[in-house]
């Protein structure tokens, strides 16, 4: 189903001219009824034409699947092989076999974590769910975690240290790691290079940091492709100091979301998500909920809910701020260039927020450059909102840097030959870096590389040393959450494939030798919680792992006092082409879960996409240049090609192009390489998110994309979704229900069957 | 002119009553072989790699069954005693007898005792032991007399249409609570009034929908 055509996207805006309040719809193909919809609706629910004469219909499919089923049973008719039953030698405590057991952990994230609550069958993780106790997901977890599971049971995972290729013992790996070390010390270290993730765990932390003081020229980096570095920027512009913000949904009356998806993206995402739940909610004899404007460039969950909704392409939200913020009288900012493109939204937008002055909050997406943040921080303190609905404290992070300077420099000092030894812990950045650092050709001039890694993805291959990460479920550590709370990493399982973590490596290279990571963890915290040991830590320690987080490690919330920001937010000089957004996928995220087909399966808010990425364009776009559905088309941006298909996505900015990153692997496992196309290769340190200057061209071929959003379509005289406004609600708030369709009750003059008991009997 | 000799009617008769009754013997076959100890391994004594006599343990020396089967109470799974529990007593008594070199081996070498399964269900049926135990099941009405057994066997035929005929009338089968783990338990004769007093005592339903069992 694919061929929204031009001339139906007429028909189609003929007939939503036509409309009369809100009217829902499906799909373009829906609402513009072409014949691939009908046949599909017809097919789905038949009335029983297309059956008769299609030779492999569901019918008969049941049919012989039904009779395989049932010769199947004959070999019921046969004796039960004998079975052994293996018990425990020593059982362990709290064990009951048949019973399963819950235990506390959390999942790190782009550093930051999630507490979580995972069920256990006689040792097996076998179910992932939120911890109840925990700040942040207060029991609700999101689809990475519910999937992580599998992760953990992937068979594509690497399984042994291996160099060159050859398998290698971990004591072979020390002794060529601790000598790639040794060898640097008269230099300080100069020449030995660390590159993580971003960090948050404590423990890590002090671990690098003693590193640093043994070696004081041994330099680390940190690399998150979806990282938060405008985040960081926005608020050292705005500040002169690295912070932390946090938004507070709870006291919200009025929320403006600038191209920021809070429900689903960010460390935070499943607090918010709850709190603007909550004050949407009218119980307890609330009568207002809380007013949500979104302003973006692509559909987001966020968007989806929000009362009013402006698509506006990545790069037009900094006018956007300047103008509210010039409207609002926020002194000491730059005027906007041109606010035409919405100035009917202004005015009616400042006066609510003026209207709720404490009570509203500006949210601003991670994507966002610094400068917006910036703008943002400077409206939220005027509308007096700081301290209500946005509260900053000292950073989460154990060293919070400009990630991409970081990578960049990194990248030129192995250009240079100035790196002797790299350590990549954890991260993929020959598939991840950005396309214009070359970072695959200059990392074969360092002599030695060392990757550790769940999976023998782009980097392992390009590293002489490979070692097997543990998962996360096989592990000791410690993370940070979204407020600062130290969250305990416990083990649910020993390592499947002998897998190492983090913890392990550094505590080599450094004094902890033959430490496990767990007694590294437990010396760190005791040292903190009760440096003298005995019971009265055994009691803190035992507590902070039952309840998966240890208490009262939640940063407070500090003062912070906003510079003058003058011309250093004022809007870049105006470019021209479309433009080009840049977005971690909404399931793979940025290409970590690809061999995770949970993940893959699982569509995609919106598009309803599944298996794939695509470019999505606007419907007008689409008129425009003549695109249809799965039109392979080629992106060229700043001498850079991708091929990709094209889907038509309503509600995206009208000359924004959005693609997705973490697909089109090459390496990483049988599920991730092969779907999708990879957009890495045209994203640069110049324009890590958004920017324009894209062009298109068609190829002439086509590129099938698997959407779910047609499949189970019933007839289309029932309604979508079911709304009302505030008013209508509040007069009847059971008109959901009585708007459900009820079929009618059998037709016929015979009394109806009563059942009594079993069918079978 | 005569087609077919005299005897074509003994051999029309014969083979009617062959058609009726030989397929109807080879259904009645079929049924008492399924249902035969021979399939069901009913009465089957199996080798276990250790000669443990349940008649030794709960007869002579009056073993409670929960003090080895700790879970029957609370989980779906009775449990088998860790070696553990073995070594509990058998570190001092016999503790040098060879029949019990199996158990201090797998205590000595963290491995477990591979013992063989006697009551298997076929895995596409759910069974909970705890439900029963607590709704006034006693352990012999489905494991029959084990105090008695030195080896132990099955002696019900564990298929669906034994579990029905308690699933239909609990009142035949189910015991007060206190007498469920006694080996020696004799139904009293007016069972059946005692079985429809204990029913609506422990609230026991009669549970025969099919996703009962095969969830």
């Amino acid at each position: 189903m694919n061929d929204a055509t031009p001339n139906d996207l007429a028909a189609i805006r003929a007939r939503l001219e036509q409309a009369r309040g809100p009217e829902y719809w499906r799909s373009l193909e829906e609402l513009a009824g072409t014949p691939a919809f009908q046949e599909a609706l017809h097919r789905e629910f038949p009335q029983g034409a297309s059956e008769l004469t299609d030779p492999v219909s569901r019918r008969t499919l049941l049919k012989l699947m039904g009779a395989s089923l049932a010769l199947a049973g004959i070999t019921a008719c046969t004796r039960q092989p004998a079975e052994k039953i293996y018990p425990y030698v020593r059982q362990p405590e709290e064990l009951l076999p048949g019973k399963p057991l819950f235990f506390a952990t959390a999942m790190p994230l782009d550093g930051y974590g999630s507490g979580l609550l995972v069920e256990s069958h006689e040792g097996r993780p076998t179910k992932v769910e939120g911890n109840p106790e925990h700040p942040v997901n207060r029991g609700a977890t999101d689809a990475y975690a519910q999937a992580s599971i599998l992760g953990l049971y992937d068979p594509d995972r690497s399984t042994a240290i291996t160099y060159l290729g050859e398998i290698r013992p971990w004591g072979a790996f020390l002794t060529a790691a601790k000598a790639a070390v040794e060898a640097r010390r008269a230099q300080g270290g100069a020449g030995i290079r660390l590159l993580t993730g971003t960090i948050t765990s404590p423990t890590l932390g002090e671990q690098i940091r003693a590193l640093t003081k043994e070696f004081p020229a041994l330099r680390w980096h940190q690399w998150d492709p979806a990282g938060r570095d405008q985040v960081r920027m926005g608020g050292a512009l705005a500040f002169g100091e690295m912070v932390e913000t946090h938004y507070l949904l709870g006291q919200a009356a009025v929320i403006l979301a600038l191209d920021a998806d809070f429900l689903a993206c960010g460390p935070a995402r499943l607090r918010l998500a709850r709190e603007f739940a909550e004050g949407r909610r009218l119980t307890g004899g609330r009568r207002e909920m809380n007013r949500l404007y979104a302003v973006e460039p692509s559909p987001t969950l966020t968007g989806s809910v929000a009362d009013h909704r402006l698509p506006l392409s990545a790069t037009a939200i900094h006018g956007f701020a300047l103008a509210l913020a010039a409207a609002l009288g926020v002194p000491g900012l730059p005027p906007p260039r041109d606010a035409s493109a919405y100035a009917g939204w202004i005015a009616p937008l400042a006066r609510d927020l003026q209207a709720n002055r404490g009570r509203s909050v500006v949210v601003v997406g991670d994507e966002q450059p610094a400068a917006v943040h910036a703008i943002a921080h400077a409206i939220n303190q005027a509308l007096g909102n700081v301290g209500t609905t946005v509260v900053y404290t000292d950073p989460i992070e154990v060293s919070p840097v400009d990630q991409l300077a970081s990578l960049r420099e990194l990248a030129a000092d192995m250009e240079a030959g100035r790196v002797e030894t790299l350590f990549i812990l954890g991260a993929n950045p020959v598939y991840t870096a950005p396309a214009d650092l070359e970072f695959d050709r200059h990392l074969e001039k360092v002599k030695q590389r060392f990757h550790l890694g769940q999976y023998l993805d782009e980097t392992a291959a390009l590293c002489q040393w490979h070692v097997p990460e543990a998962h996360y479920l096989e592990s000791w550590g410690d993370v940070r959450a979204a407020d600062g709370t130290v969250s305990l990493i416990q083990p649910l399982i020993a390592p499947l494939h002998g897998g190492r973590t983090a913890y392990d490596v550094l505590g080599a290279l450094g004094q902890q030798a033959g430490q496990s990571a767990y007694s590294i963890l437990r010396a760190y915290w005791q040292a903190r919680l009760a440096p003298e040991g005995g019971p009265a830590f055994e009691r803190q320690w035992r507590r902070a792992l039952h309840d998966g987080l240890i208490a009262g490690t939640a940063e407070p919330a500090r003062p912070v006092k906003l510079a003058v920001l003058g011309d250093r937010v004022a809007e870049p000089a105006p470019r021209q082409g479309l433009e080009i957004v840049f977005r971690a996928d909404p399931t793979v995220h940025d290409g970590r879960f690809a061999n995770n087909p949970w993940l893959q399966e699982l569509p995609k808010p919106h598009t309803k996409l599944t298996w794939d990425n695509a470019a999505l364009v606007s419907p007008s776009m689409a008129a425009r240049l003549g695109l249809a559905n799965e039109d392979l088309v080629e992106l060229r941006y700043r001498g850079r090609r991708v091929e990709a298909p094209v889907w038509i996505v309503p509600g995206q900015a009208s000359d924004s192009v959005t693609v997705h990153l973490g697909y089109g692997r090459e390496r990483g496992g049988r599920i991730a390489v092969g779907p999708g196309f990879d957009v890495y290769k045209l994203r640069t340190t110049a324009a890590p998110w958004a920017e324009r200057g894209l062009e298109m061209a068609q190829t002439g071929r086509r590129y099938r994309l698997a959407s779910v959003q047609d499949q189970q379509a019933i007839e289309a005289s029932r309604p979508v979704v079911r709304s009302a406004t505030l008013e209508e609600f509040r007069r009847r708030p059971g008109f959901a229900h009585e708007m459900a369709h009820e079929p009618a009750r059998t037709l016929t003059l015979y009394p109806e069957h009563e059942y009594k008991g079993s069918a079978w009997r | 002119m005569q087609t077919f000799r005299r005897s074509a009617n003994t051999v029309f008769v014969v083979s009617l009553l062959a058609l009726v009754f030989g397929v109807g013997g080879l259904i009645v076959l079929a049924y008492a072989i399924q249902g035969s100890p021979y399939v069901t391994r009913a009465f089957d004594v199996r080798e276990q790699p250790v000669q443990f006599s349940h008649e030794r343990h709960v007869a002579g020396n009056g073993i409670d069954c929960r003090y080895c089967h700790t879970s029957v109470e609370t989980s779906a799974f009775a449990g088998i005693p860790p070696t553990k529990t073995c070594m509990n007593c058998h570190s001092q008594i016999f503790a040098d007898s060879p029949y019990l070199e199996p158990v201090r081996a797998s205590f000595r070498d963290d491995r477990s005792i591979a013992w063989t399964r006697v009551h298997d269900l076929p895995d596409f049926v759910y069974f909970d032991h705890s439900i029963h135990v607590n709704k006034g099941v006693g352990c012999s009405t489905c494991h029959g007399r084990v105090d008695l057994m030195p080896l132990v066997f099955q002696v019900e035929t564990l298929q669906m249409n034994w579990c029905l005929d308690c699933h239909r009338n609990p009142e035949k089968y189910v015991r007060p609570r206190d007498q469920v783990f006694r080996m020696d338990y004799q139904p009293p004769a007016d069972q059946i009034a005692l079985g429809r007093k204990l029913v609506a005592e422990y609230n026991i339903r009669s549970l025969t929908s099919c996703s009962t069992c095969h969830r």
